[in-house]
Formats: structure tokens, sequence, C-alpha cells
């Protein structure tokens, strides 16, 4: 099911010594929006090939965490390395960084003024200065393998919702990155398309993509999950495999979360 | 006329242009259109003055000598006049995009360093909307000369002319470039940043298409008036069409001159006008169909 050894990956993560499989490692990260601290000293190691979920509430910090590890928001403190090199140092150059970091985002955001395969080929080609032979050859590839190769020449909004987040999905992909982030990437759809994105997911994890997935889909971080993190008020409250995250969560934050989560009839 | 109701694209199309679609609004919207033409028509020529003005104005043997003009008689072709005037409009209209561009890029920007040049952005813009165009003619057209520049104090009145639109017009050209740069979402420029491309990057092939997508309407009325403007620049002595047909009053005491520049600059304005509405009505009809269509795959956006 899971490509990562769970139990390796472990409950104490920021153990800090070099863990020389970390894809990912994030240390005491701090991030505020004016007077309102949104993430509170984060620490988190993903091993390579790990799918790791985060969960919570909505508001608890999953989301800006992702788009720190994207340097999409600058953080205020605390460091992330990705495959053991610093990314959040002065001299970083972000756009090299995010070539090897792909995020999905929850509203789709794909180019509305471009078709499917245009959306898909413009970074490998900018970005990576492939040919554009090259590039759409990548990009049919991966249409294909998504069940969206008849799509390749529409635009974004003659798809369905499940189908521009597949096609979302695809174009983070086409850069091959080395690590890809989902951020609440079925929340914005409707309930029977829900499943074709999931099964994607699931696909990416099985052929060994590590992910860092920000969710409210607990069946499914349950499936997919090498380990799941509560977030809550900006902190990783409890981290675990998902069997014991979800059947022993040791922390009463925690319990109490999924008891809701119980209640509303969603897992 | 009225379409019977299996038929509602001509309907539709119908009750845009009179107001509704069925037979007695047709009757109704006649009626009433010919009753004030009647009324306008009836106080002109009704009124004390009404041949002096028709002999002044609308004299027709005067219209056409003001159109094609009388060298020997001391007095210009409105007509050709009027070249100059598409001239002038056509270059300003290039240099404007073009700079004005520039002015809502540097105004958007974020980068520290780029700081003076918001500033010097933001005061250009301030001073040369809220400055009469016409002071502006005349700042650049009688200063730019005084200054006795190699180059710059030798340029005929027209060069001058354009200039000063191009100051004037860049001004507001930026703003409408501003807005269409707001009006695409942030999450656009999140998700190009997130595939890698840098900043420049996601401008050009991202925000920018989108952008002036929805500009285009807003800019076109612009250039609208742009195109009357060059009328202004006749204050420096350029033989535009506006300056040729006063030429000619001056010589004839007739004024039948400025009606022919008039149709002229409306032959000119009023084409782009309905081209401005055919494309706002477009892309109105194109964001009704992408509202309804966000969530459903069923392909009936008319392209």
């Amino acid at each position: 099911m899971d490509a990562g050894d769970s139990g390796a990956a472990g409950v104490a993560a920021g153990a800090g010594a070099a863990d020389a499989a970390a894809a990912l490692r994030i240390e005491r990260l701090r991030k505020s929006y004016g007077a309102e601290e949104v993430l509170r000293g984060i620490d988190l190691t993903v091993a390579s090939h790990e799918v790791v979920c985060l969960i919570g509430a909505s508001g608890s910090g999953k989301s800006t965490l992702l788009r720190c590890v994207n340097l999409l928001e600058r953080i205020d403190s605390g460091a992330i390395w990705l495959d053991g090199q610093l990314i959040t140092g002065p001299s970083v150059d972000q756009n090299l960084v995010r070539r090897h970091i792909g995020i999905v985002f929850q509203s789709f955001n794909l180019f509305p003024h471009m078709t499917v395969e245009r959306n898909v080929t413009l970074a490998p080609m900018k970005v990576l200065g492939l040919s554009r032979a090259e590039a759409s050859a990548r990009a049919a590839d991966l249409l294909d393998r998504f069940g969206l190769g008849e799509k390749r020449s529409d635009f974004p909004d003659r798809l369905s919702g499940g189908q521009q987040q597949r096609v979302a999905i695809v174009r983070a992909l086409a850069m091959r990155p080395r690590l890809m982030l989902l951020d609440e990437v079925t929340s914005a759809l409707d309930p029977e398309l829900v499943a074709d994105v999931l099964d994607v997911i699931r696909e990416l994890a099985r052929s060994g993509m590590t992910m860092l997935i920000a969710t409210h889909e607990m069946g499914f971080a349950r499936d997919i999950a090498s380990r799941v993190c509560f977030l809550s008020g900006g902190q990783i409250i409890e981290q675990a495999p998902p069997e014991q995250l979800f059947s022993r969560p040791s922390d009463e934050r925690t319990r109490r979360f999924l008891r809701r989560i119980v209640d509303a009839g969603r897992m | 006329m009225a379409e019977a109701p299996g038929l509602p694209d001509l309907s539709a199309r119908r009750s845009r242009l009179l107001g509704t679609g069925d037979r007695r609004g047709l009757i109704l919207s006649t009626t009433s259109t010919v009753v004030v033409l009647a009324v306008l028509a009836a106080i002109f020529l009704l009124a004390p003055g009404s041949r002096a003005v028709r002999t002044t104005f609308f004299n027709p043997t005067d219209m056409w000598r003001a159109l094609v003009g009388d060298p020997k008689a001391g007095y210009y072709s409105v007509g050709e006049a009027l070249w100059l005037n598409i001239r002038m409009f056509v270059m300003a209209e290039i240099l404007i995009l073009i700079l004005a561009l520039v002015v809502a890029v540097v105004r958007q920007s974020t980068g520290p360093v780029l700081l003076p040049l918001r500033v010097v952005g933001t005061v250009y813009v301030d001073v040369a909307r809220g400055v009469p165009l016409i002071l502006v003619i005349f700042a650049i057209g009688f200063g730019a000369p005084a200054l006795q520049l190699r180059g710059v104090s030798s340029q005929s009145a027209a060069v001058y002319g354009v200039a000063a639109l191009v100051v004037s017009y860049s001004a507001y050209v930026s703003e409408v470039y501003r807005a269409g740069l707001n009006s695409v979402h942030r999450s656009q420029v999140a998700a190009a940043r997130s595939l890698g491309l840098s900043g420049p990057a996601s401008m050009r092939y991202v925000i920018l298409p989108q952008a002036i997508r929805t500009i285009i309407p807003p800019l076109l009325n612009d250039f609208i008036s742009l195109q009357k403007d060059t009328a202004l620049v006749g204050l420096l002595g350029s033989i535009e069409a506006n300056k040729a047909a006063e030429l000619y009053s001056d010589t004839t005491f007739n004024y039948s001159s400025y009606t022919v520049a008039a149709i002229l600059f409306l032959l000119l304005t009023i084409p782009l006008a309905r081209f401005t509405d055919h494309l706002i009505a477009r892309d109105q009809a194109r964001r009704l169909a992408g509202a309804r269509l966000w969530t459903r795959a069923t392909p009936a956006r008319p392209v």
C-alpha cells in the first residue's frame, strides 16, 4: 500500500541528526500574518518515498505550512531542507527550488487562457528549456496515464472540476518534482468527482512519489499515508502511522478532533 | 416584424436594441423615436435663427469646398488634413501602449530596489492625469523648441503634439493596465511561481495575457477619445482636420468646414465604438458561459 517504511520514519521526527534519506526536513518553522502566529514551531521530516498526511481543523496551519515549503510564503524563523540542502537561506534561488517541488492547490489554478497541453508544457519549456516536441511528448505521456489524453486541446473551462484538478496534478508532475505538496486538492470538488482525483494520488504513491498532503479526507489519509500529523493552533500535536493515530490517539486534542469528524459522519 | 417565440436568438437581439421583443413594443418604440426626432427637427427649423445657422454650418457648397480644399484660395482640404490626425493617432497609440505598460508594471512591482521607480511612476501618473491635455500640449509644443536642444528643439508641431498626447494618455492607460493586472487573481501568480517560473516569465506568459483580455474594451474607449484629441494638436499650428476647418472659416466666414471635420471624426470613431461594444458583449457572454460551466463537463461555450 504505502511505499515508505512507516516505522522507520518514526514518531520522533526532528531528532535532528542528518537523515540521509530525508527528502524534506523542517525545523522550528514559525510564520505570522501580522499579529496572528499561524505556525508556531513546526518540526517535521519526510523521508524519500514517504507519504505524510496533515490533518486538522481549518485554520490549523496546514495550507500555510505547504506554502512555506514551496517558498510561496516568507517564513519568520526556522529552516527547511530539501534533500539535505537548506532552501530557506538568504542566497537561495527560489525559482530553482520550486522546480523540484510540485504543489497542487485546492482551487486548481489552471491557466484559463491556455489549453490543457499548454498548461502542462509551459513550465518544462520556459523553466527547464525543453523543446516543444520534448515537452509535448512528456505531457502526452502524463495525460494519457491519468486518462486525460483526449482533453489535450481543450481549455480548462470545458473540463469538470475533477478533470481540472487532475490536469493540475499533471502540470506539477511534468516538472518531475522531487516532492509533491497537495493542498486539500479535493475540497473544491463535487462529491462524485473526488474519487477520480484520489485514485490519481494513490497511483502516485504507488509509484514512489514523496508527498506531503493536507487533507480533510480521513479515510483517504488512513489508506495512503505512511504517517499522519495532526495540526492544531500552528503546531504538530501528534504524529503517528495512520492505524495508530486514528485508533489510539495519545493526545486529548487529537481525540476531540477525531470525535468531531466521526460525529459529522465523515469517517 | 416581431419574432415568433421559437426564435430566441433573433428576439433577444431585437429586444436589446429596442427594449422589448413583441409587436406592440416595436410599434411603441418606433413611434416614440419618430416623435422625438420630429420635435427636435421642428425646434431646429422653427428657431428664429434657423436659416442663418443652416447657411453658416450646413451649406452644401461650403462643405464640399472645405472637404476638397483649394490652395489657390488659401485654404486646405479638411479631408486631406484628416490624414495627419490618423497618422498622429496611430503613432501615439503605439507609443502609449508601450509606455503605459512600462509604467503599470513598474508601479505593480514589489521589490525594495525598485522603490524610486515606483515613486517616479506614481508622481508621473498623478501629474499627467491632473494637468489638462491642452496645457501639456502647450508646455511641450512651445517648451521643447525653446530649450534649443539639438534633435529635440527642431521637430515639427505634429511631433510635439504626439509627444504631448503620449505623455497625457499613457498615465490614463497605465491605470487601465493596472486594473487589468489586478483583475488576475493572485492564485494565478502563485500557480506560475510554484512551477519555477520567474517573476517576469509569470508576468509575460500568465498574468499579462489574461489582463489584456479584460482591458481591451476600456483601452479602446480611451483610444476613441485619443482619436478626437488629435484635433488639439492644431493649436500648435499643425494643419490637421480641425485646423484646416478653422483656416477655411477664417477666409470664408462660413463654419460648414467645422461640420465637415465633425463628420469625418465621427466616421473614424463610430466604427471603433461599435467594435468596442461588440467586444464587451462577447466578453460578457463568455463570462456567463464560463460561470455556468464551472463544475460541469458539458461543453457549451460559444467559441
